[in-house]
């Protein structure tokens, strides 16, 4: 059986996501990988939230799909820990599967792909505990309570997701995530649909709901404000891989890669007084590349030296505190100076 | 003969527009006033639904035919006569003419408000033809030189290619060049990096910026991120269900906030320096639906402040500051001149 720290939830060891790219008319062949996700290690303790940002390709909801096994890793592992033992997600089989993700859930980004039509919010909750055998009258029991939880009144049980709102929405979505008592949740850009003034709601149910029933959450965002409520310890990706990761004050304050400074100060600041330097990297993110020479980053960085071309840099731990996590993926991270916010 | 204040370059006073629609009637936009003084740049600002998108189509009624428009949209031409712009038809010379030359727009989606099956070359040229009496050879010129402006690496060669061969940063650049192509004085920016990543935000709306200086332009920036206006306009007027209740300089807006509305939106943006576990202020409920509009107040269903007067009078555009003005029940005080009553 795979070994993992008492207080570690999920570990994930050297992920990897290929997907191939083909080519031919009648006889198609692989001619290269795009490699999405690319050797992601990270570590998530019971009861705590780890962010996972970056922009648009870099590979994070890939990372979260795999760990559902929404898609097949094509290496790695991903050690969760159940109620009966330790499984890795990335080799159970259609059984395990079904049993482990009553304890692994998902919460989507977009609150109105992500729910049935034409089902009535009743059935759209009750559905995992039907699949779990759940009697009639336990789901119903069940998806009131859940409504609830989530800040639902019950009688909206019969009505159709048409006529709710996005913030409803999203938090029916939660519900429908919660339903079978998962230890971990997904949240994959759950608050990105929504309008600010109702984000903030959402934000603060999945804030509560951590603190109610212990969940542990891998909280995926593009959004670095959102993420430094919530998270504990932050990943930053670019380009499938891991440049970053760190506890959010350090993170914040002290970045030490220079992609994490560069997003960090494109944020503009909703204070006219701030200086937004907008001090714009030039170019922008490429496509996953096919082949990995040097760091990823290299192209766009104001920092690169001739070795940044050559050699990919490895993520490595530059915390001289052992209770403190602070690893980074570049070969000036000591000899940097680089700006955070406070 | 219509007159307008000295120095603005645009008006719109009293505007209401309703979309007719088999469901009933939408009401969408309800007595919004407010001017754009020459060489500045106003931001309209407000979640999802409340017009501020509707209110800015108007300016060029590029409304689809359900819209039924009231009000007046005063423009004042280059040789000094105004021009309302609601009194037009809607297919005639004259609005084309304004579109073509006077007023220009950027989109929020640039891959599905560019043409997919022309070349950047004839889109750009197409108004330099057709208004500026270009030749074909003068209007490339101009195309590679306009390109070049808003940053877009070996022009020469990318002005003959397709949109879908352009990335997301780059496509907004192109569709800023083509809303340049004209000489236009007043720019329409609706949502410019919303779909965006936060580095390319940051680049694209340094670009407007320059890009405004560059071509004196007035500009109406339409957004629903606070922390985007707070850096890129002179005034901002807040939008709520088809209402503008709070405008004002902006620095004005974020450090001393009337409206409810305003102070629970500001509220409600988690900071980049926030904190793990603090809960961000929200604004409890959601936006009712433009179909029915609430009596009195639109906000007091949400509104932490209301009062009885709040049940049945529709709040008055009232003067706080110097151009500071707000809509709501707690203020007293002289009503502006172009009160907005729907």
């Amino acid at each position: 059986m795979p070994q993992m720290p008492e207080d570690t939830v999920l570990q994930v060891t050297n992920l990897k996501k290929y997907f191939p790219i083909e080519s031919g008319f009648l006889r198609r062949k692989v001619v290269g990988n795009v490699r999405a996700v690319d050797g992601v290690s990270f570590y998530i303790k019971k009861g705590r939230t780890l962010g996972l940002v970056g922009e648009s390709g870099c590979g994070k909801t890939t990372v979260a799909r795999t760990i559902l096994r929404a898609i097949d890793p094509t290496e790695g592992s991903i050690l969760f820990r159940t109620r009966d033992g330790i499984v890795d997600m990335a080799t159970l089989d259609n059984k395990g599967l079904k049993k482990a993700r009553t304890e692994i859930q998902m919460v989507f980004q977009d609150p109105y792909s992500s729910l049935n039509p034409r089902m009535p919010i009743m059935d759209i909750i009750a559905e995992p505990l039907r699949a779990h055998g759940y009697s009639r009258k336990d789901q119903e029991e069940r998806v009131n309570e859940l409504l609830e939880l989530v800040g639902l009144r019950a009688e909206y049980a019969r009505r159709y997701p048409h006529s709710f709102s996005g913030g409803q929405r999203q938090r029916i979505g939660i519900a429908r995530a919660l339903a079978l008592n998962p230890s971990v949740v997904v949240a994959d850009e759950p608050v990105s649909a929504l309008d600010v003034s109702v984000q903030a709601q959402v934000l603060n149910l999945l804030l509560d709901l951590q603190e109610q029933m212990g969940l542990t959450y891998l909280f995926i965002s593009h959004d670095l404000s959102v993420v430094r409520y919530l998270c504990d310890r932050v990943a930053v990706m670019y380009l499938g891989r891991i440049v970053e990761l760190a506890d959010v004050d350090i993170l914040y304050g002290q970045p030490r890669h220079p992609y994490t400074s560069t997003l960090l100060s494109s944020v503009p600041d909703a204070d006219p007084r701030s200086a937004w330097h907008a001090k714009a990297i030039k170019g922008e993110i490429t496509g996953p590349p096919r082949e990995v020479r040097g760091c990823a980053f290299a192209p766009r960085c104001p920092y690169a030296v001739g070795i940044c071309k050559s050699t990919a840099p490895e993520l490595r731990s530059i915390s001289t505190d052992e209770s403190v996590t602070h690893e980074v993926a570049c070969h000036l991270a000591e000899e940097l100076e680089l700006e955070g916010v406070s | 003969m219509d007159t307008m204040t000295e120095g603005n370059i645009l008006e719109v006073r009293d505007l209401t527009v309703r979309f007719m629609m088999n469901e009933g009637t939408v009401h969408a936009v309800n007595g919004v006033t407010f001017s754009l003084p020459e060489g500045k740049s106003i931001g309209i600002v407000g979640e999802s639904g409340c017009g501020k998108t509707v209110s800015a189509y108007s300016v060029t009624q590029l409304l689809p035919k359900t819209a039924r428009v009231s009000g007046q949209i005063l423009f004042r031409e280059k040789e000094g006569t105004i021009t309302d712009i609601a009194k037009l038809p809607v297919d005639g010379k004259e609005i084309r003419r304004i579109r073509g030359q006077e007023i220009s727009m950027i989109f929020q989606e640039p891959m599905s408000s560019l043409s997919p099956v022309h070349t950047v070359f004839n889109q750009l040229a197409e108004a330099m033809i057709l208004f500026q009496g270009m030749t074909k050879k003068q209007a490339r010129e101009r195309c590679v030189e306009l390109l070049k402006l808003v940053g877009i690496e070996n022009a020469e060669r990318r002005v003959d290619e397709y949109p879908f061969q352009f990335s997301g940063g780059m496509r907004q650049r192109a569709m800023i060049a083509m809303a340049l192509a004209r000489n236009p004085r007043i720019l329409i920016a609706d949502e410019p990096t919303t779909a965006l990543d936060v580095t390319l935000q940051a680049q694209v709306l340094s670009l407007i910026q320059e890009m405004q200086d560059e071509f004196k332009l007035s500009m109406i920036l339409i957004t629903h991120a606070l922390g985007v206006v707070a850096h890129m306009v002179d005034y901002i007027h807040i939008m709520y269900l088809g209402r503008v209740v709070e405008s004002g300089p902006t620095l004005e807006i974020f450090e001393n906030p009337k409206h409810p509305y305003t102070r629970g939106l500001l509220n409600s943006i988690p900071k980049l320096h926030g904190k793990r576990g603090q809960r961000v202020s929200s604004i409890p409920g959601a936006v009712p639906s433009a179909y029915s509009l609430p009596e009195g107040c639109v906000f007091r269903a949400r509104c932490s402040e209301r009062r009885s007067a709040c049940m049945y009078e529709i709040p008055r555009r009232i003067q706080v500051g110097s151009e500071h003005y707000v809509s709501c029940c707690l203020y007293d005080g002289e009503e502006d001149q172009y009160a907005a009553n729907a």
